[in-house]
């Protein structure tokens, strides 16, 4: 890849990038010029003030207010720039877009599992095309993983029992290492895998060689018929359980006056342990699903729950995916 | 070069060894097993932090043997597993935690505050042999086969999927942590209570401060340490859930509480190595420490602000993005008060009388090393960057470069400053200098590299990695050899010295400080009389204070 050449700087090849490249260069001139300038000085001075005589004593400076309030307040001021220059961009990092497409990954001793949108699913490789925003909702089955793609410079943590989210936008197609970053056990450094970055086109030629399996989407549609969820949770709600229209949107009331986030662990934990967080207005009847879906079937569920909203808040019926319009 | 040796000026006549000192005061083995004078449980810890430095090396070196190579062709993954967190292990909570405090610390600060021994001294004997449980527990778990969990215990790997020694290991870390505790209770009351006359509180040096800052933290942080290994045994042992989530428990929660301690842990290894700097430079540049007041403060700022950043751990753990700013906030503070005595330092120089010696060249390194440490760690402070540097080599290095860089360059220089005082011998010359400059040398080599390979996304605690990071990890590698000779040569020296080196007498390097105005070695009870203190720390240019010999008058007012 290298050949024999020292690499210093890797690969530029998503949006967020080049930002964490400017803040990296900005912080490297800092280290620079302060390393520079204390070695300097400290050479400098330790040359200049040699003992010359054995009985020489060096002259009773005991220190200079002015001095040191400016060498506590320069260096508050820096890092104060660094600061909010980083906070700036953890923040982009940190904001999952609403329009991207959503991809399902699952890390386990020792291999990552994808599904994209429209049901592909693919081990330890993962294809995105150029120029999309990307977004993966990941959980672990075991240990606690981590989704790092160096080219992107984006990393997140990966857990069990619950969903953590990571986004990017490619510019460069190429192929790129994928890394776990959280020491998982025996073949942590085998947990590697690559991203393919595609051009459009390529990647819906991509899409359309190899088998493909039902969406996410509609198998947790299929779940959701298997379990009979429709019995409590009918579109026009039958009081026992809150619609599923209901429940859609950003928050939710609880039972105990607490508003919270509809987010995909809210809906983990509603199915998983319903008692925990009750919707107001109803009373504590669900069992737990707890053991008897696959935490792969609970993604499904939360995907397919999740389209509903698309449905049911977008004034434009969606494009973004076929099982979507699959279910009017 | 040839002037480097600071000998006194008045060294007329040859200085001769005192006939009694706590060395002969009394014969066998049980006089150091159950000595209770902190001066020879400074050595029975100088030496016990020797062999777990060198096993710890030992590791060290297998680590770097590895990774010449991009395959894994010198360990089973496993092993590798088991060989970098014995590494850390034992270098941390068995060399770098009690290095300073429990050798130098212990032998000192009696004698710079003149007191006849530590508070306690039999719960100071108690330290030891605690470390030596703990110690003995871990080379168990060690020769049984090892612990693959790194020395951090993430869960629910440790808890649920480790399947080596975790729990041994566990319980040996918590037995040895009450010797931190003793350590830290002991400094603290000694600091406050066993003070001769005159010496108040802002005549201290800056090495008692620095240690009042890490007994601080001693022990209020690692009582939270020894409680979240015993929930990690108790997870293992009985199935509770306080962490798997399969078991109902918390991951992140473990990071929480491991980094509570962990991360003012840093501090515990760096303070006291700042507080032999400001002691050597002061001493060598035969000057004031500039900014003596703010050195002492800092020392106690880092000490409260360290205990208040370890969420900084953790900004893509899944912790919310609003603590994540709180923690990166607070993070960048604690770059002001170490950045103040960085400037002091350098600032002391300025109109010094500057000796070319060991322990001063030691000092420099640190300043540099330091400085390199501090700022790549705001580095990783620094939000936005830290998603793409965490968990990659850039945190291996920045945490190398203070721990072996500052923490170790302290430590070393330290040896060597007060080594004629403990044993009475004189270590100088042309292979302590060489020493010096190998270990500087060889570190920049072995660490510098990986904070290159640590930006171009190479992960930690990765056994084989991809072709491209190869000439890197070789340079790295080749470094460490470098490094490694640094660290063997003054093995042999002092050693050497301990029989042929030159007698110091009492103060061979001119300085001022109550240490130096007894005998090297010093008598069994430290000063022949108490000494009374009428001076403000490292005043060179009064004439000598001479305040032995002077009858012990009210005790210390403040």
């Amino acid at each position: 890849m290298f050949d024999f050449d020292v690499p210093l700087f890797p690969e530029q090849a998503s949006t967020f990038a080049p930002q964490v490249d400017a803040l990296y260069f900005f912080a490297l001139a800092v280290t620079a010029f302060f390393t520079l300038g204390i070695f300097v000085a400290v050479i400098y001075l330790f040359v200049r003030y040699r003992r010359r005589d054995e009985d020489e004593y060096g002259d009773p400076i005991h220190g200079s207010v002015a001095l040191e309030i400016a060498w506590s307040v320069i260096p508050f001021i820096i890092t104060m720039v660094m600061f909010g220059w980083g906070a700036h961009v953890f923040l982009v990092g940190m904001t999952t877009p609403e329009d991207a497409r959503e991809y399902l990954a699952t890390g386990k001793q020792w291999m990552w599992k994808f599904q994209h949108p429209e049901g592909h699913r693919e081990i330890n490789t993962l294809h995105v095309p150029v120029g999309e925003k990307v977004k993966l909702t990941m959980t672990s089955e075991d240990v606690i993983h981590s989704f790092f793609v160096p080219a992107f410079r984006v990393k997140q943590d990966v857990l069990p029992g619950r969903y953590t989210q990571v986004w990017f936008e490619a510019t460069k197609p190429g192929a790129y290492h994928l890394f776990c970053t959280e020491y998982c056990g025996a073949e942590h450094s085998q947990m590697i895998g690559t991203v393919y970055v595609l051009e459009q086109d390529e990647y819906q030629e991509w899409l359309s060689g190899g088998i493909v399996g039902s969406s996410p989407v509609a198998s947790g549609q299929e779940l959701f018929a298997q379990y009979a969820c429709n019995t409590c949770h009918e579109q026009d709600g039958n009081r026992r359980g809150p619609s599923l229209h209901e429940i859609a949107g950003a928050e939710v009331q609880l039972a105990d006056g607490r508003t919270v986030e509809r987010d995909e662990n809210y809906l983990r934990e509603a199915i998983l342990n319903p008692a925990a967080k009750l919707v107001a207005g109803y009373s504590n009847l669900m069992p737990t699903y707890q053991g008897q879906i696959s935490d792969e079937g609970v993604g499904h569920l939360i995907a397919y729950i999740k389209s509903l909203d698309t449905v049911a808040h977008e004034t434009e019926a969606s494009d973004d995916t076929e099982a979507v319009a699959s279910l009017d | 070069m040839a002037r480097s040796m600071t000998l006194t000026p008045d060294a007329t006549p040859e200085p001769e060894m005192p006939k009694e000192h706590y060395l002969n005061a009394s014969h066998g083995l049980k006089s150091w097993l159950l000595t209770t004078d902190h001066k020879r449980i400074g050595i029975l810890y100088l030496v016990s932090v020797s062999v777990f430095f060198l096993l710890g090396g030992i590791y060290a070196g297998l680590i770097r043997l590895e990774l010449v190579t991009p395959e894994g062709d010198l360990f089973q993954p496993d092993t590798y597993n088991r060989v970098f967190t014995m590494h850390a292990i034992l270098m941390i909570f068995f060399f770098l935690v009690p290095s300073i405090p429990a050798t130098l610390g212990n032998f000192l600060l009696p004698l710079m505050i003149g007191a006849k021994d530590v508070a306690f001294p039999k719960l100071n004997l108690a330290s030891w042999y605690m470390y030596l449980i703990g110690a003995t527990l871990t080379m168990v778990a060690l020769f049984a086969g090892g612990v693959d969990t790194g020395w951090t215990f993430y869960t629910p790997f440790s808890t649920t999927y480790s399947n080596s020694y975790v729990t041994t290991v566990a319980i040996g870390i918590f037995v040895n942590g009450f010797s931190s505790i003793f350590t830290g209770v002991n400094f603290l009351v000694t600091i406050h209570r066993m003070r001769a006359p005159g010496m108040t509180w802002f005549r201290l040096p800056l090495f008692v401060w620095a240690h009042y800052a890490t007994s601080l933290i001693m022990v209020l942080g690692t009582p939270v340490l020894a409680i979240t290994l015993l929930l990690v045994g108790f997870e293992r042992m009985f199935g509770l859930g306080f962490f798997d989530p399969a078991l109902g428990g918390d991951p992140v929660l473990f990071q929480h509480l491991f980094w509570f301690y962990s991360h003012p842990a840093v501090y515990i290894m760096i303070l006291p190595s700042m507080g032999v700097i400001s002691e050597i430079i002061s001493a060598f540049t035969r000057k004031p420490i500039f900014g003596y007041k703010l050195i002492a403060f800092s020392s106690l700022g880092i000490a409260v602000i360290g205990f208040l950043v370890w969420g900084h751990h953790l900004f893509v753990s899944s912790q919310s993005i609003y603590a994540g700013l709180i923690f990166s906030f607070l993070t960048m503070l604690v770059a002001v008060p170490s950045a103040i005595k960085v400037f002091n330092w350098s600032a002391t120089l300025y109109r010094g009388s500057i000796a070319y010696t060991t322990p001063m060249f030691y000092a420099l390194g640190f300043l540099g090393l330091f400085t390199i440490g501090g700022l790549t760690g705001l580095m990783l402070g620094t939000l936005g960057l830290d998603i793409h540097m965490h968990d990659t080599y850039f945190v291996v290095a920045h945490f190398h470069y203070i721990m072996v860089g500052g923490a170790l360059m302290g430590y070393l220089g330290g040896m060597h400053f007060w080594w004629p005082k403990i044993f009475g011998r004189i270590v100088g010359g042309f292979w302590p200098h060489l020493s010096a400059l190998l270990v500087f040398v060889g570190f920049n080599l072995t660490f510098f590299p990986q904070f290159v390979l640590g930006y171009l996304g190479m992960p930690r605690r990765y056994h084989v990695y991809p072709d491209e990071f190869q000439v890197l990890h070789v340079l790295s590698t080749a470094g460490a050899t470098v490094l490694a000779l640094g660290y063997a040569m003054p093995v042999f020296y002092f050693v050497w010295s301990l029989k042929y080196g030159k007698v110091a007498g009492d103060n061979p390097w001119g300085a001022v400080g109550l240490e130096w105005e007894t005998t090297s070695p010093p008598p069994l009870h430290n000063f022949e009389s108490m000494p009374v203190v009428d001076f403000d720390a490292y005043q060179y240019h009064q004439p000598k204070p001479h305040s032995q010999g002077k009858p012990a008058t009210a005790p210390s007012a403040s």
